[in-house]
């Protein structure tokens, strides 16, 4: 079931029901009760006043009389007519006198007290009482089945009432819960009502305790949106920081080797140029890369990869202008393999490799080398560069920002993308400067199962 | 005129530098915050240009600081956000003018002279003294109606004595206005100029001060 107030409604209205239904049934079985003890007591008092105004002596001991039978016909205007029968019997076993309703047969056969009997096909209740000295005994009995009707009368007369009652109650619940849901549709209204870029928190302030938590967990949920709206915001901001700045140097340097008037000026100029054309390239390699990486959570196919020779293929398609002849690859490395997704890990390891042949002084090297500690393997990048500057630790992760040790090609995404390739693959990137500041380690970190030892390398 | 071009991408920086050079000021480039509060802590500026995205930190922390310190040299922020919020904000923190990237180097050219002027609140772009005028624009120089041809380093020796007509400009001054921190400065530099510049518009025109420096001589010649 759906809606809520169908639930309600539906609820409320069985479990009244239930409730009318059992008021019913005690009523019925507490009505039925009372008027059998009501009945059974006047079952005994005419018993009694009978069996006192039945003179002594006279009835009962002379076998001759006829069998006084009254008329006792219906009484206008009662509907529970001829409900008590009598029989007066001697003690020898003559019946003496009986009502008009009365069978002729003997209504019981106890001598005293009550008794259930069917007689002529019908049950009756029989109460007997005798008098020892008149030798009579007196024998009053009700039809039962009279004094069932009675009380289905009584209950029907109950029932009536609430007959009309049930409705009226039924639509009472049915305006109960509606007013009672109001604020919940007030809150739907308003949500429904709002278009899709409006993220203002909703209104707490008169909403009822039960709906403030969803209210709650509605307006944390926008601010999320929020959030992450004003994320790719920024990363649109700085995307476009990131193109129009390199443009705006190539269209300056372009305009200087215009108007150079010094041949050095315009070498200069085309020279700087170029290197834009280059930086502004490989932006757009690496943003593609990135919103790549953004966009699908790709199928990763973990496969071994000989380190080694992983490396040698990313330093092979890489610019001769970074000297990737500079990198050393340690003996370590190239009898490990890494189960790895093939394409994040080159993707993470070109990154690497990029930057820090960027950043190494062209005498220096880069070095590659495997170690394991425990349940981590790691395969560490060292460069002889500078090293990140405290405080910029966390930061060089992040998008786009280039720190105080910049190259003039970096685009400021080579660190995001390795977290984020890496993050991807199952693995970390952890970076620090072994030597107080000066190079950089930057270590891929895989549990060390993913990683074992060629035999033949 | 000397500028400071505050700018953290290598290429558009040595643009910046090398194209205001020829566009007859002196710039001198700096791509960090903190490097730029030393060199306006050390030097005198007609107009910086500034990004707004830095290594470390915002154009506009650097904005605000100088205002803090009543500093008053124009500025003119670059940056690649045109957003108008983004401009809103920039010229209430105390910019003086906004160009987005990709810009004309013609355009920061114009616009850093037209903030010198209006922060020197001078009417006409053109600096008059009698049948001497200076178009600091066009980089052209006319004595009688009739064109001076100047070099870029005289014209900027005239350009700053004719800004303030009578007012005695030091040789250092002089050589600030002149030269960036990069460029090599001869002892006797700015003699060598003033010298060069008497024999193309005449003598009568620049008064030296000895000790004090160089003016353009106000009584009647």
């Amino acid at each position: 079931m759906n809606s809520l107030r169908a639930r309600l409604l539906l609820i409320l209205i069985a479990s009244t029901s239930a409730i009318w239904l059992c008021g019913f049934a005690w009523i019925y079985v507490d009505a039925r009760q009372e008027t059998q003890h009501l009945l059974d007591r006047r079952l005994m008092e005419a018993a009694r006043m009978v069996l006192s105004l039945s003179a002594p002596g006279t009835l009962a001991n002379d076998p001759n009389l006829p069998v006084v039978v009254s008329a006792g016909g219906p009484i206008a205007g009662a509907s529970y007519e001829h409900i008590l029968t009598c029989q007066v019997w001697s003690f020898d076993g003559r019946l003496v006198g009986r009502s008009g309703n009365a069978p002729a047969s003997k209504l019981t056969e106890q001598p005293v007290g009550f008794s259930e009997r069917v007689v002529d096909g019908e049950i009756y209740r029989v109460y007997a009482a005798e008098d020892p000295v008149k030798r009579v005994r007196v024998l009053v009995g009700d039809n039962l089945e009279q004094r069932q009707r009675f009380v289905r009368d009584l209950v029907r007369s109950l029932l009536i009432p609430a007959a009309f009652i049930l409705p009226m109650l039924a639509i009472l619940i049915w305006i109960s819960v509606k007013q009672g849901l109001e604020p919940l549709q007030h809150a739907t209204r308003s949500l429904s009502a709002r278009d899709a870029e409006n993220l203002t928190p909703l209104d707490v302030g008169r909403s009822p305790s039960e709906i403030r938590p969803l209210i709650n967990a509605l307006n944390g949920l926008f601010g999320k949106v929020v959030a992450a709206r004003e994320h790719e915001r920024s990363f649109v901001a700085y995307a476009a920081h990131e193109m129009r700045t390199p443009l705006a140097g190539l269209k300056t340097q372009v305009q200087i080797a215009a108007q150079a008037t010094v041949p050095e000026m315009r070498t200069n100029a085309l020279c700087q140029a170029l290197k834009g054309v280059d930086r502004t390239s490989r932006l757009v390699q690496q943003l593609l890369a990135m919103s790549r990486l953004d966009a699908s959570p790709p199928r990763l196919q973990d496969q071994w990869i000989n380190l080694a020779a992983a490396f040698r293929d990313v330093t092979a398609h890489m610019s001769r202008d970074l000297l990737p002849e500079r990198v050393t690859i340690a003996a370590s490395v190239r009898n490990h393999s890494v189960a790895i997704d093939r394409e994040m890990f080159d993707l993470a390891a070109r990154n690497l490799v990029e930057n820090a042949l960027q950043l190494t002084p062209p005498d220096g090297t880069v070095r590659l080398s495997v170690t394991q500690e425990g349940h981590e393997a790691k395969i560490c990048i060292e460069d002889d560069g500078p090293g990140i500057p405290s405080g910029e630790e966390e930061l060089v992760l992040q998008r786009f920002f280039r720190g105080r040790h910049k190259s003039a090609s970096g685009s400021g995404l080579g660190l995001a993308i390795v977290t984020t390739a890496l993050d991807r693959a199952g693995a970390k990137l952890r970076l620090c400067s072994p030597g107080g500041g000066h190079g950089l380690r930057a270590e891929i970190i895989v549990s060390s199962n993913r990683v074992r030892l060629d035999d033949a390398a | 005129m000397r500028i400071l071009v505050v700018e953290d991408d290598p290429i558009l920086l040595d643009g910046l530098t090398t194209g205001l050079s020829l566009h007859g000021m002196a710039a001198d480039g700096v791509d960090t915050c903190e490097d730029a509060y030393s060199a306006l802590a050390t030097t005198t500026f007609s107009a910086i240009v500034l990004d707004l995205m830095l290594p470390d930190g915002s154009g506009i922390e650097v904005l605000r600081h100088l205002r803090l310190r009543n500093d008053a040299t124009p500025v003119l922020l670059l940056t690649a956000r045109d957003a108008v919020e983004d401009r809103v904000k920039g010229l209430d923190e105390g910019a003086d003018d906004y160009l987005g990237k990709p810009f004309d180097l013609e355009e920061v050219a114009a616009r850093l002279r037209a903030l010198e002027r209006r922060a020197q609140g001078r009417a006409s772009p053109k600096l008059v003294f009698q049948t001497l005028v200076l178009d600091p624009g066009s980089l052209e120089v006319t004595l009688d109606d009739k064109p001076v041809h100047l070099s870029r380093r005289e014209f900027g020796v005239l350009r700053a004595l004719m800004l303030r007509p009578g007012i005695v400009c030091s040789r250092s001054q002089l050589e600030d206005q002149l030269y960036g921190w990069q460029e090599e400065v001869g002892s006797n530099a700015v003699e060598v100029h003033i010298h060069n510049l008497r024999a193309k518009i005449g003598p009568r025109y620049i008064q030296t001060l000895r000790g004090l420096g160089y003016r353009i001589r106000m009584e009647a010649p």
